[in-house]
């Protein structure tokens, strides 16, 4: 099926701080912009890795939580109608006939840009995979990192690995849909909160699931169909449980990912680029905050917004070879201030 | 002061150390390929080693954020974040194996 492509003046790839920012940035110079990133929400590393942390090196804000540094930036950026596609990540790139570029998402959206902003910081996170023997052959089939629709695991016997949110979240959620619900954990102790563990402890208490102490060290079945796992307990003995599904939840880890595929330079994962408009090695495709380099870089969220302004106005140019660029203060500038809604 | 390391492939290394410094900085000062993401925060479970049975007794015992990590990143009874293990004379001759997480993959 062809997707009808969504066209448009940039496509930033990430939001988190870094990106969120850009979208400011270029939109003083009348750039819209659509945002995709992997995550269900913005923030990047503020919202995933420490939403709550305090951060103190944001100029003006002598400390700010990650959480709320995203909220403000997407006040900021809110009068330029970005819009945000979450849950997405960009797998194809490419530079069309026209000079355009392409973007394809692993969820099917198809965008068409003059420009591409790549504001990945790490890469994209990505679940992090137990090392079981022979694991890849059940992905997708009966082995799942996520739960797109919790309908899909009606009747299943399902058993989930870990001990944080996301293990003792879905082992609640999930218990009155399956047919069988089982947990294990290598340790009496969780990460998750209190609240979770105690609903979990008392539906075991209830008889309406089990709990094992120990680790997953084999999967079986038949193509791709999971009918049990071998585990090891804590006392060093095997045992054997029986399921037709597993959900591994060892939290998620930042991998560069499809950006290896795009045909652009890159040095130990990173990409480098000018320091006068933050380009790669393909004009047209920008790359600002933790996932580019050049000499002196400094993975700061203060950098990454110094290189968002410089990126934009080179970003402008680059998509209008021949407009004249008049540089702008928005405490004087009416039209700047009519763009931000507040003259 | 030294430690046993035991790299991936089971090749044995002794490496000088020195009292105060954490284990995993040992094993990155002498040039192992130790990922160690996080620069010791204890924020990441890249630095994972497994540690010889016979001395586990002698470490102090993990804390809940050492622990949160292990569960992470797969493990076993006698893993450990290398970062959070600090040299002291009664560690002299410490013997760990970089878990298969904490090794660098050539670029």
């Amino acid at each position: 099926m062809t997707q009808e492509a969504i066209s448009t003046d940039v496509v930033i790839i990430g939001a988190g701080p870094c990106g969120l920012f850009a979208v400011f940035e270029l939109g003083l110079l009348d750039m819209k912009c659509h945002l995709v990133d992997i995550l269900d929400k913005p923030g990047g590393q503020c919202a995933e890795l420490y939403p709550e942390k305090p951060i103190y090196d944001i100029p003006a804000l002598p400390v700010v939580s990650g959480h709320e540094l995203t909220e403000r930036l997407m006040e900021q950026a809110a009068p330029f109608g970005p819009q945000y596609h979450y849950n997405e990540m960009v797998e194809e790139l490419e530079k069309l006939d026209d000079g355009r570029f392409r973007v394809k998402t692993d969820g099917g959206l198809v965008f068409e840009a003059k420009v591409v902003v790549i504001a990945a910081g790490g890469g994209s996170f990505q679940p992090k995979k137990p090392p079981i023997p022979g694991i890849d052959a059940y992905e997708g089939k009966s082995v799942f990192y996520s739960v797109k629709r919790m309908e899909s695991f009606r009747n299943k016997k399902v058993l989930i690995s870990g001990g944080g949110d996301s293990a003792l979240d879905w082992t609640i959620n999930l218990q009155p849909v399956a047919q069988s619900m089982q947990l294990i954990h290598r340790r009496d102790g969780f990460r998750a909160a209190p609240d979770s563990v105690n609903k979990m402890h008392a539906l075991v208490d209830e008889g309406k699931m089990q709990f094992h102490l120990g680790q997953i060290t084999a999967l079986h079945g038949d193509n791709g169909q999971l009918t049990g796992v071998t585990a090891k307990g804590n006392d060093g003995n095997d045992y054997e449980i029986e399921c037709d599904t597993l959900l591994p939840f060892f939290g998620l880890t930042m991998k560069l990912g499809p950006i290896a595929n795009w045909g652009l330079n890159l040095h130990e994962n990173l990409i480098p680029v000018d320091t006068e408009k933050f380009q790669s090695s393909e004009p047209g495709i920008f790359a600002i905050g933790d996932i580019n380099t050049y000499p002196g870089k400094l993975k700061l969220i203060l950098s990454g917004f110094h290189e968002a302004a410089l990126m934009a106005q080179a970003a402008f140019k680059y998509a209008n070879p021949d407009a004249k660029v008049t540089f702008q203060y928005t405490t004087s500038s009416t039209s700047l201030q009519k763009k931000l809604g507040v003259a | 002061m030294r430690i046993i390391l035991v790299d991936g492939k089971g090749r044995e290394r002794e490496l000088a150390a020195i009292e105060g410094w954490r284990v995993m900085e040992i094993i990155r000062d002498h040039g192992f390929p130790i990922v160690a993401e996080c620069g010791g925060a204890c924020a990441c479970g890249t630095c994972q080693v497994e540690v010889d049975p016979q001395w586990a007794a002698k470490l102090h015992e993990s804390r809940e954020d050492e622990l949160d990590m292990l569960d992470q990143n797969y493990g076993g009874e006698w893993s450990r974040l290398s970062c959070q293990l600090i040299m002291t004379p009664e560690l002299d001759g410490l013997r760990v194996r970089l878990a298969d997480v904490a090794v660098r993959e050539a670029a």
